[in-house]
């Protein structure tokens, strides 16, 4: 069974103090065809990030499961590559040194490793910049970076989680156009499964073929909505009107739920 | 009239507005200011007649008492005793406690181990250990570097492991999900992420070693700075004490500036 496969995925937080437990996520079950690039979207606090942070390892469901390519995920690894809405790049390290931190720590060869840095460079647009340490680069570059770094590592599925939610409009819909450019220079066949969460409607249907829309918490898949816009995409598929009725239905969908979420 | 002059010149400078920079002339006329203050009032004091000088030495007097201790008595050979000395016992304690620190900041069970037994000790005054200590080590310089080592260890690991503590987590998270093991963890990301913090902390205990080394020197020492000033009482010097006091002042100042400048070099990533 190829790609990622999520069966009735939940997750309760323990309560604190006199609170009572939160339920972050009802049972979930989603698929992920292997090349799919997938949005997750919903208002704030509705357990989407929950959702990616456990299929990335990083915390552990209540019950439920999730394999990818029939392995069950139980921690983090290499084959699941991320990039945070924080910047994480490591500080004390250069923009390529960054990039070869997987590599490094998968032990690939150093002069493959290299290679790898270096084509990563190049396609993400961050030639010059090498020898650049994190805080001299701005937060576009530093995102660029955080993604040649996820991606050097070939990853099975990569996961971003509102990676561009802390730029500025104009710097995030470069990036959006530059992460379609990026992950669409493989064949179809040979492109990466995307898992990406936000809460923005037009990043999510101008990137992903298929757009998931989570409830208010405790937090569900309510609404599958696909859309056929073909690849590749460049930024004057938002003005289609294929793209505004598309958005028009989500905004729908969403609404409902920003209000729930607001009222909790 | 030097005083009001002198606040004329700082609101001119607009040095005295709040929270804004200085230039860098300013800052340096200003700190040199105050030392000239300092010297003229000491002067006036003890040249004035003010103060008697068996009680306290002119500025003239205490430099004059030091060229005679570095010129006569081998005064150096003190001084060289006296920084190694701070430097063996710092060194031996940041050897032990920087790792240990490390470890207590990274895995909570080894912290829980260590922590409430070092918290406690860090409040045993390595001062009034000396007696003890003389009683197992003698008045050689193994009982000098010891008092130095319970001095500065467990205020080195304390603060270690607080600082490799608060490595930030999603850090910690992104190397996760980019292959690290436990180990990598600890090596490629806490380790690195902590050593600028922890360089500040070593610099800021050398300083309080510095105090120990002396209180180690004033009981039972036959060489050292501070031996020099427990002589010079006996034979009510003040010039020679206060000279070797600006002269660990002096020290101190001078081993505070290479740490900065070390760990501008070590960590430009730092600054930027």
């Amino acid at each position: 069974m190829q790609g990622l496969s999520i069966r009735g995925l939940t997750r309760t937080f323990p309560g604190q103090g006199s609170a009572g437990p939160t339920l972050a996520l009802q049972p979930t079950d989603l698929d992920v065809a292997p090349g799919e690039f997938v949005s997750i979207l919903g208002p704030s606090g509705c357990g989407k990030s929950t959702l990616l942070r456990i299929v990335a390892g990083l915390d552990r469901p209540t019950g439920g499961s999730v394999t990818l390519s029939g392995r069950q995920v139980t921690r983090p690894g290499p084959d699941r590559g991320m990039v945070f809405q924080s910047y994480t790049l490591f500080p004390w390290l250069t923009v390529e040194q960054n990039i070869l931190f997987g590599l490094r720590e998968r032990r690939v060869p150093q002069a493959r490793a290299r290679e790898i840095a270096a084509a990563y460079i190049a396609r993400t647009g961050l030639r010059g910049f090498e020898h650049h340490w994190p805080r001299q680069l701005s937060g576009g570059m530093q995102q660029r970076t955080a993604l040649a770094r996820a991606l050097a590592n070939d990853p099975e599925i990569l996961l971003l989680d509102e990676p561009f939610g802390a730029l500025d409009h104009q710097t995030r819909e470069l990036m959006q156009e530059l992460l379609l450019e990026v992950w669409g220079a493989d064949t179809p066949a040979a492109r990466k499964t995307v898992l990406f969460v936000t809460h923005d409607i037009d990043e999510a249907v101008f990137l992903a073929s298929r757009v998931l829309v989570m409830s208010a918490r405790p937090g569900r898949v309510k609404a599958e909505v696909p859309v056929p816009l073909p690849y590749p995409r460049d930024w004057m598929v938002k003005t289609t009107p294929e793209f505004a009725a598309l958005k028009a239905k989500l905004m729908g969908e969403i609404r409902e739920e920003v209000r729930k979420a607001a009222l909790a | 009239m030097l005083l009001r002059s002198g606040f004329i010149i700082l609101l001119q400078r607009g040095a005295l507005e709040p929270l804004k920079p200085v230039t860098a002339t300013t800052r340096i006329l200003l700190g040199a200011g105050f030392f000239a203050l300092f010297l003229g009032l000491w002067a006036m004091a003890t040249e004035g007649g003010y103060v008697q000088p068996l009680f306290l030495a002119s500025p003239g007097r205490a430099l004059a008492a030091g060229w005679s201790l570095l010129t006569e008595y081998g005064f150096l050979g003190d001084m060289g005793m006296t920084v190694w000395r701070v430097l063996g016992g710092f060194l031996l304690a940041a050897a032990l406690a920087v790792p240990l620190g490390l470890m207590m900041g990274a895995y909570k069970g080894i912290e829980a181990f260590f922590e409430p037994f070092i918290s406690f000790a860090r409040y045993l005054p390595a001062s009034a250990f000396i007696p003890l200590l003389i009683l197992w080590a003698g008045v050689g310089e193994a009982q000098k570097l010891a008092v130095i080592f319970l001095g500065s260890v467990f205020q080195i690991v304390i603060m270690v492991t607080v600082i490799a503590g608060t490595t930030r987590m999603d850090l910690v998270e992104a190397a996760y999900t980019l292959g690290a093991r436990r180990s990598g963890i600890l090596r490629r990301v806490i380790i690195p992420a902590a050593a600028p913090q922890v360089m500040e902390a070593l610099r800021l205990v050398l300083g309080w070693a510095w105090t120990y080394v002396i209180v180690a020197e004033l009981i039972g020492a036959q060489s050292g700075i501070g031996h020099m000033i427990m002589d010079s009482q006996r034979l009510l010097d003040t010039g020679q004490m206060i000279f070797g006091i600006v002269v660990i002042g002096l020290i101190g100042l001078v081993t505070d500036l290479l740490f900065k400048l070390l760990n501008r070099r070590l960590f430009r990533w730092v600054a930027l």
